[in-house]
């Protein structure tokens, strides 16, 4: 198993090289270092050679891809990609361009992100698979077609509805808890128990019809048939031996996605001013923070691929017919 | 439930349960703050912050209109002197005695000198031993330093080098220094800087230049300590966001105690700030708004501001509402729900807000937004007749009125040339207005008609909106930035606008870097564009007409590029001359100039709304300056009151869904154990 992750590993360089060729083939399409500069410096009273020394500073006065000026080596090395880029590979992030440490930004604002996309998984699993589960239990009954007309109306619905009405009524009409905000420590449940709620809700379509699908398709298969015919418990039959069997697929989707938990939401974060690393993203973007967007970027690949590997490693936990050579 | 029930008889409250009550002022921010540093900051949103921490020299009068300087730290405000025959100008500045720094780790000597551990340590700068010292002249000195460090991007850097003697050079001098680690200023010599006593320095400018001292009221000209500075450039304090520019170190009313940018900065009261009273006297109306009755009372009022990042609109009106934020602007969105215009134009809140105690204040903007008209445009540009008659005839067609009415809900007025109301230079009634575009009649102003415009295109060469030549239609271009689908509205008014006098507009929307660059190279037609007044002057609002400071050829703040020998030579005499009539005559001369040639639409003035709880004292809206929290005063009692009472938990839908819930779950209990029950199961 380890030759395989060692090789998983080996494999990931490649990939993240590409990323961030695109990250930065993107970023500089569309933006400038002139551009980036003028962005920071602001609109009134920026002269040239401000945004010359701004340049300077950051190292953004150098050509984007290939330094012609240079010989050999330097001809890649004396570039802003090469600059920028390498020091990533070794977790170096740097400074935001407004001169902030990343790696500090991120340390502080990792604990919001998880405060709310942890509970968000796990409540909204839970919920998801028990919808999922009496959907399979009441299969081709009233109950069950209303509840997969129920999931097909919830996914149809846009997740800022979800927000903007929750907000409304939870905190604007019924004064629960705080339309917006957020505190550390034991104080942060009071903040994110909303946001939490609508992620959960906002999930329970899709979820809830991938789950039911799953368990439904389990339960076609021959050794549920054998189960019933020993005289089991339909609820015994559907959580020992359903769910069980269902957990390949199941874990395929969550696994994969525990690792991106650090990155936040970007939309929630927005809406309930929860200083996270969506929240982040989104000011970097909007800030043209290429610095930002490129150790974010490289991190969401990071932990995708780990994401990955951890599904491939936790499938030789539940079936021990998988081998990873 | 029963852990929101903890929380007290308020469930939705964001502050914690023991602020309540407080001497505090709860406030927002949407965007971070770039920089916090005097000599680089320059927005208004991180002005809220700089400018209660740090004291310039000089402020403006809280209450007086027109805009009035009085001294802040200064003894008085500084009288220019003219020498060596008018080649130079001094200033020569006193401080005040006594004024003391807020407590800062810097002026211990011993935080001088951390370890890598302590700093790695450190959760905030104030979690090191404290202390202060008295603010002298060297600071200011050491701040006019700054503008040319190496290091630091500061934006009136240019500007200021034109005038302070030695300046550039002095930024030569520093260039040559090693790139890394603290710089200490004192030990370089600024020429036209110099130090007379401990409270007293002496500036020394190449020409006149009186807008000078409008700088001085300005956070560039804030002192700063040089300890301050060299305690953050010890190792390992930029990796902790321990830096100058996010921490402020000042002698003013407020000191920043938490800054996390994400979430929430906290100002609270400076312990050593040294007390400073409320005016006693205002303008008409003030004593009558309750505004003078605080006069003589030591400032600040407010122990603590807290501000909290309110990214989204919806949030924040709504936080507004629930009483958790004192005060607040209002976005298009809320306009209908916040404020009733009544058919005389009069602006008051509507009765959903006066029933819980809501006020409005409105106040004109030294801002003025223009449609500008590219000088050097082939078409729409240059001085001669055809195009000046072209300009005029769309200026007529651009019905301001209608645009203020759709797309600003009435809040702003026409602009009628350069300069914004409440500026020296701006006339009002018959002699203000802009003869090209209103006649005055029954005592107002009355656009002109349609007709006229196209009588006016006819003679310019395009009659019915062709070129009389070609035949062909004439199509103008307006650049302008698209900032999302809401635009589409305003881009179809100015369509139907052009279209009234038979003209085509084709509208080339980009982003806001392609736009400023194609400002700056020239390649525009017709675009938008507006400038907020640095200072209460008119040479701030007219230099933006002058021909040096053209963007395409200088790189300067004359977008259109407008050229006209005799305005720029009008612009040199007025600029130096102190408010006076022969300046207004000046003036006069330059608007009427600006009004013939037209290189702009005068477009809108625009009027702030905002709106403030009932608690909220002594607030009134100065658009030139941000050191207002020091002057409000706040009953938190009387807040934390009228919270619990628009702020009940309402419990009873919870309870009524939970019930549904259970309700729902016996039909399938019951359905589950029938079929549990079953010899066999259903085919």
């Amino acid at each position: 198993m380890l030759a395989y992750i060692i090789r998983r590993i080996l494999y990931a360089i490649p990939i993240l090289i590409g990323v961030n060729l695109i990250t930065f083939g993107l970023f500089f399409v569309v933006n400038t270092p002139d551009d980036m500069a003028r962005m920071q410096l602001g609109a009134k009273r920026v002269t040239p050679e401000a945004i010359a020394k701004w340049k300077e500073e950051r190292g953004y006065d150098k050509p984007l891809l290939l330094n012609s000026k240079k010989n050999g080596l330097e001809k890649i090395t004396e570039t802003i990609f090469y600059e920028k880029s390498v020091r990533l590979f070794a977790f170096d992030f740097g400074a935001a361009e407004d001169k902030r440490d990343i790696a500090h930004e991120i340390r502080t604002r990792m604990g919001p992100s998880l405060a709310l996309a942890i509970p968000a998984l796990l409540v909204g699993l839970a919920v998801n698979i028990s919808f999922a589960l009496l959907m399979a239990f009441f299969r081709a009954t009233y109950l069950d077609l209303w509840g997969v007309v129920l999931c097909v109306a919830m996914m149809s619905v846009s997740t800022l509805f979800y927000i903007i009405g929750g907000q409304y009524v939870a905190s604007k009409l019924w004064h629960l808890v705080p339309i917006s905000g957020y505190e550390g420590g034991l104080d942060a449940a009071r903040f994110v128990i909303l946001p939490v709620a609508i992620g959960v809700l906002g999930g329970i379509g899709a979820g809830g019809r991938w789950y039911r699908t799953l368990f439904l398709e389990e339960m076609g298969k021959d050794y549920v048939r054998t189960a019933r015919a020993k005289g089991l418990a339909e609820s015994v039959v559907l959580f020992r031996h359903v769910l069980k069997n269902a957990m390949i697929p199941i874990l395929t989707g969550v696994v994969v996605v525990i690792p991106l938990l650090f990155m936040g939401s970007l939309l929630t974060e927005s809406f309930f001013g929860i200083p996270g690393l969506g929240s982040y993203t989104i000011d970097a973007i909007q800030a043209q923070d290429f610095a930002v967007v490129r150790s974010m970027v490289f991190i969401g690949s990071v932990l995708y691929i780990l994401g990955l590997l951890l599904t491939d490693l936790s499938y030789t936990l539940v079936d021990p017919r998988v081998r990873l050579e | 439930m029963i852990f929101l029930a903890g929380c007290g008889e308020v469930w939705n409250d964001p502050y914690p349960g023991a602020e309540r009550g407080g001497s505090i002022l709860y406030s927002s921010f949407a965007d971070r703050p770039k920089h916090l540093d005097p000599v680089q900051s320059y927005t208004e949103d991180e002005a809220v912050f700089t400018q209660q921490v740090y004291e310039p020299l000089l402020q403006y009068h809280y209450l007086k209109r027109p805009y009035e300087l009085i001294p802040l730290t200064a003894v008085e405000v500084p009288k220019a002197r003219s020498i060596d025959g008018g080649k130079f100008t001094v200033y020569e500045i006193r401080i005040r005695p006594g004024i003391k720094y807020q407590p800062h780790p810097g002026f211990v000597a011993e935080n001088q000198k951390l370890t890598s551990k302590i700093v790695g340590d450190l959760k905030s700068p104030y979690d090191l031993p404290l202390g202060t010292r008295e603010l002298t002249a060297d600071d200011y000195i050491y701040q006019i330093k700054r503008l040319a460090h190496p290091r630091l991007h500061s934006p009136i850097y240019g500007l200021m080098a034109a005038y302070i003697v030695g300046l550039e050079d002095f930024s030569k001098e520093l260039k040559q220094q090693k790139p890394d680690g603290w710089l200490d200023l004192r030990r370089h010599r600024l020429k036209g800087v110099e130090r007379v006593d401990a409270y007293t320095f002496r500036v020394t400018l190449k020409a006149s230049y009186p807008q000078f001292v409008y700088w001085l009221a300005m956070p560039f000209f804030a002192p700063l300590p040089w300890e301050a500075e060299k305690f953050f450039e010890q190792p390992g304090m930029a990796e902790k966001n321990f830096t100058l520019d996010w921490w402020p170190v000042g002698s003013g009313p407020y000191m920043l105690t938490e800054n996390n940018p994400n979430a929430r900065m906290v100002l609270e009261k400076n312990p050593n700030f040294r007390g400073e009273t409320y005016p006693s006297e205002g303008e008409a109306g003030d004593a009558e708004a309750g505004l003078l009755q605080d006069a003589g009372k030591t400032m600040p009022f407010v122990e603590k501001v807290v501000f909290s990042r309110e990214k989204e609109s919806i949030p924040y009106w709504n936080k507004f509402l629930q009483g958790y934020y004192d005060t607040s602007g209002i976005g298009s969105d809320q306009f209908d729900q916040a404020v009733r215009v009544s058919i005389e134009g009069d602006a008051d809140v509507t009765p959903e807000m006066e029933a819980k105690g809501i006020r409005l204040s409105t106040s004109v903007e030294t801002t003025v937004g223009y449609l500008a008209f590219n000088w050097d445009d082939a078409v729409v540009g240059g001085s001669s007749e055809k195009s000046r008659k072209l300009r005029h005839a769309v200026s007529i067609a651009l019905d301001i009125e209608e645009q203020i009415s759709i797309f600003a809900n009435g809040r702003g007025i026409p602009a009628n040339g350069p300069i914004a109301p409440g500026i020296f230079g701006f006339r009002e009634g018959k002699a203000g207005i802009n003869p090209v575009v209103y006649d005055w009649v029954d005592g107002k102003p009355v656009r002109k008609s349609v007709e006229a415009a196209k009588k006016l295109l006819a003679e310019a060469g395009y009659p019915n909106g062709r070129d009389a030549t070609t035949g062909q239609p004439l199509v103008l271009y307006l650049d302008t930035v698209a900032r999302g689908p809401g635009d589409k509205a305003a881009f179809d008014w100015y369509r139907r606008q052009f279209e009234k006098v038979n003209l085509q507009l084709e509208i080339r929307t980009t982003d806001w870097n392609r736009f400023q660059e194609k400002i700056r190279k020239g390649a525009t037609q017709i675009f938008r564009l507006g400038w907020n007044a640095d200072y209460p002057d008119p040479e701030n609002f007219l230099f933006l007409l002058y021909g040096p400071q053209s963007r395409a050829r200088h790189q300067g703040e004359n977008a259109a590029n407008y050229a006209s020998k005799e305005y720029d030579a009008l612009f040199e005499q007025m600029k130096n001359l102190p408010n006076s009539a022969q300046r207004q005559r000046l003036i006069d001369r330059m608007v009427e100039i600006a009004r013939r040639d037209a290189p702009w639409v005068w477009g809108i003035h625009p009027k702030k709304y905002s709106l403030r709880h009932s608690w909220i004292g002594n607030d009134k809206p100065n658009t030139m300056a941000r050191n207002n929290i020091k002057y409000l005063k706040l009953d938190g009692e009387k807040r934390a009151a009228l919270r619990r009472e628009w702020n009940r938990p309402v419990i009873w839908p919870l309870i009524g869904i939970l019930l549904f819930l259970a309700i729902a779950a016996v039909p399938a209990v019951l359905s589950y154990r029938r079929r549990e029950r079953m010899a066999a199961r259903p085919t």
